[in-house]
């Protein structure tokens, strides 16, 4: 059993997240920099797919995509050059662990890039980066650059005859851009504006050519799953098609806020919040605890014993999304809370499809006049309504992003609600 | 038409070039090399980006202003750009922004008379763990304090 133990323990990038790390030096001798690339140059495109896809490794941007199968999704021949893009907008509310891979280490997300782009045939990569990490964008070039004076990026790679150009692309200032299509359009120079669906970006992505989109943590497992193998990465996630660790970020009312890596699959967020991250600020009682990015819906105090991963939390009609843990405690008013979050999906709405567009803004209204005492009894019906109206009713996931937050805090703390519409104020206040 | 943007500006515009299959994709790099060196997206800056990609002044606003880090005004020597999203909102932020736009007696939005300093409220910045969080300029401040950030302000020439 001790063995299964230390098992339990093993990391993949935590113990590295220090700025020592960052040097192509440090990656080369202490985490067997670069060596996957010279393993994967003697594989197959369907093989390192196959190592993928044994992997059970699942997209870490949110939503959970097996990443062999959607590498499988790119047309071997193509007339259309290809291209692999990594999403590293990060700007789902409660999020900031792709960050930590950018600045501490950026070679395991480069190795990773160009092994994909071997994989599916493409020989430009871009890394969409948030306009604001304005740091880690020139800590990604510096690593670049290193890159490309080894002989790991460019031409004829390590002898291998494959060319790869790395170029790191920044947006400014668009939740939407996290949005795959909406990227694309923002990396072409357009705004940031989701595309319709299909055609999806594996059939026409990039400049229409055949185009694939990971998540920085996504990319940077590759070369983990290259090295050791499918199989090892799969075990090291304690469910079925669940693999590999996951970087949790911990936010809001705990002790020990920051970011934690576990085994998919291998806690509950009861642990998570009370033996990891030291339990509630001033040992407040828990309120609630948005589980997966400001877009999932929130669960109350009494839901935490579920297991911390996609399959459960989907069950229990929540979602893991990227692994953002956000811990409210009694001290704040869930009224106000859900304005905070519907004022930002108001904000961020692209405004192409108008349930979205319309449906937001009138939502943040209702909500702050509740706020403020001037509440109708109907008003929770009519949020409930609206919310109904823009749910999968848009071109992307904004809508139902903003619909879930109002559904599950009005479903789940009516009591809240209704307290602020009969009193005239806010309780809290 | 003078040009207003530099040599710099066009060689690191030429070096990205043969990155992307054509010119377009090279706006939003140009809007952000354009912002370091004015400050803001002049209408004459975005000419004079729209003449070297070869698109029409319009069509660089139309995508300048989809995208909030493009500042299609002017802005004082420092940008103080507050986070008050959920977990920094959790954190105290909104405490910290109501403190400095007294400290300042200006509002989000607006710039002090001697356009020293423009404040805003951000919408997430990607340091929740290590919140409330600002940008300061292109810089990252973390686990502000009232304390920490009136050293950081009273610190700023």
């Amino acid at each position: 059993m001790a063995e299964i133990q230390t098992e339990q323990n093993e990391t993949l990038f935590i113990q590295h997240f220090r700025e020592e790390s960052r040097p192509l030096g440090y990656y080369l001798r202490e985490m067997a920099g670069y060596t996957a690339l010279k393993k994967a140059f003697g594989m197959s495109s369907d093989e390192i797919i196959g190592e993928m896809k044994k992997s059970n490794l699942r997209g870490r941007g949110g939503a959970g995509f097996p990443t062999g199968m959607k590498w499988g999704f790119i047309p071997k021949q193509s007339a259309k050059p290809k291209y692999l893009v990594c999403n590293a907008d990060e700007s789902e509310p409660g999020t900031f662990k792709d960050r930590d891979i950018m600045r501490y280490t950026p070679h395991v997300l480069i190795e990773g890039m160009v092994i994909g782009g071997f994989a599916i045939g493409a020989h430009s990569g871009y890394i969409y980066i948030r306009g604001e990490y304005v740091r880690e964008a020139k800590l990604l070039n510096d690593a670049i650059d290193e890159a490309y004076a080894k002989g790991y990026l460019g031409k004829n790679i390590l002898g291998s005859g494959f060319d790869f150009d790395l170029t790191v692309h920044r947006g400014a200032g668009a939740y939407i851009c996290g949005e795959e299509t909406a990227l694309l359009n923002s990396l072409e120079g357009k705004r940031g504006e989701p595309r319709v669906k299909p055609p999806f970006p594996a059939i026409s992505g990039a400049f229409a050519g055949p185009t694939i989109v990971n998540n920085v943590e996504t990319l940077a497992a590759v070369p983990f799953i290259i090295n050791k193998g499918g199989d090892w990465f799969a075990k090291l996630g304690r469910l079925e098609k669940s693999g590999g660790t996951r970087l949790i970020g911990v936010s809001g009312h705990v002790k020990k806020p920051g970011l934690y890596e576990l085994p998919s699959g291998g806690i509950t967020l009861r642990q998570l919040i009370y033996d990891h991250c030291g339990g509630v600020l001033g040992d407040k009682k828990l309120k609630a605890v948005i589980p997966g990015g400001s877009s999932a819906p929130v669960l109350t105090a009494d839901e935490i014993d579920v297991v911390y991963d996609i399959d459960p939390m989907m069950k229990i009609g929540s979602m893991l999304g990227s692994a953002a843990v956000m811990v409210v405690s009694e001290e704040m008013c869930v009224v106000r809370l859900l304005i905070r979050i519907t004022k930002f999906y108001a904000h961020e709405s692209c405004g192409q499809c108008t349930p979205c567009r319309e449906g937001t803004r009138w939502m943040e209204d209702v909500l702050e006049r509740i706020e403020h005492g001037s509440g109708r009894e109907q008003d929770l019906n009519l949020l409930l309504d609206i919310a109904d109206n823009i749910n999968g009713k848009t071109l992307c996931a904004l809508g139902d992003a903003a619909a879930g937050p109002v559904m599950s805090f009005v479903k789940k703390f009516r009591a809240d609600f209704e307290a602020h519409i009969r009193s005239g104020k806010c309780p809290n206040a | 038409m003078a040009k207003i943007l530099s040599q710099k500006f066009y060689d690191e515009m030429k070096k990205l070039e043969p990155r992307y299959p054509n010119k377009v994709a090279l706006l939003l790099p140009a809007l952000h090399s354009a912002q370091d060196e004015t400050g803001w997206i002049s209408p004459e800056v975005m000419e004079e980006v729209g003449a070297y990609i070869g698109i029409h002044p319009s069509q660089v606003r139309e995508v300048a202003s989809f995208y909030t880090m493009y500042n299609l005004k002017p802005v004082g020597r420092y940008h103080l750009k507050m986070c008050t999203n959920v977990a920094c909102c959790l954190r105290g932020a909104d405490e910290l922004v109501h403190h400095v736009e007294k400290k300042y007696g200006i509002r989000c939005g607006e710039t002090t008379p001697d356009r020293k300093l423009t404040l805003n409220e951000e919408e997430c910045l990607g340091a929740c763990g290590t919140a409330p969080a600002m940008m300061l300029n292109n810089d990252y401040h973390e686990n502000l304090t009232t304390e920490s950030l009136d050293r950081l302000l009273d610190g700023l020439e």
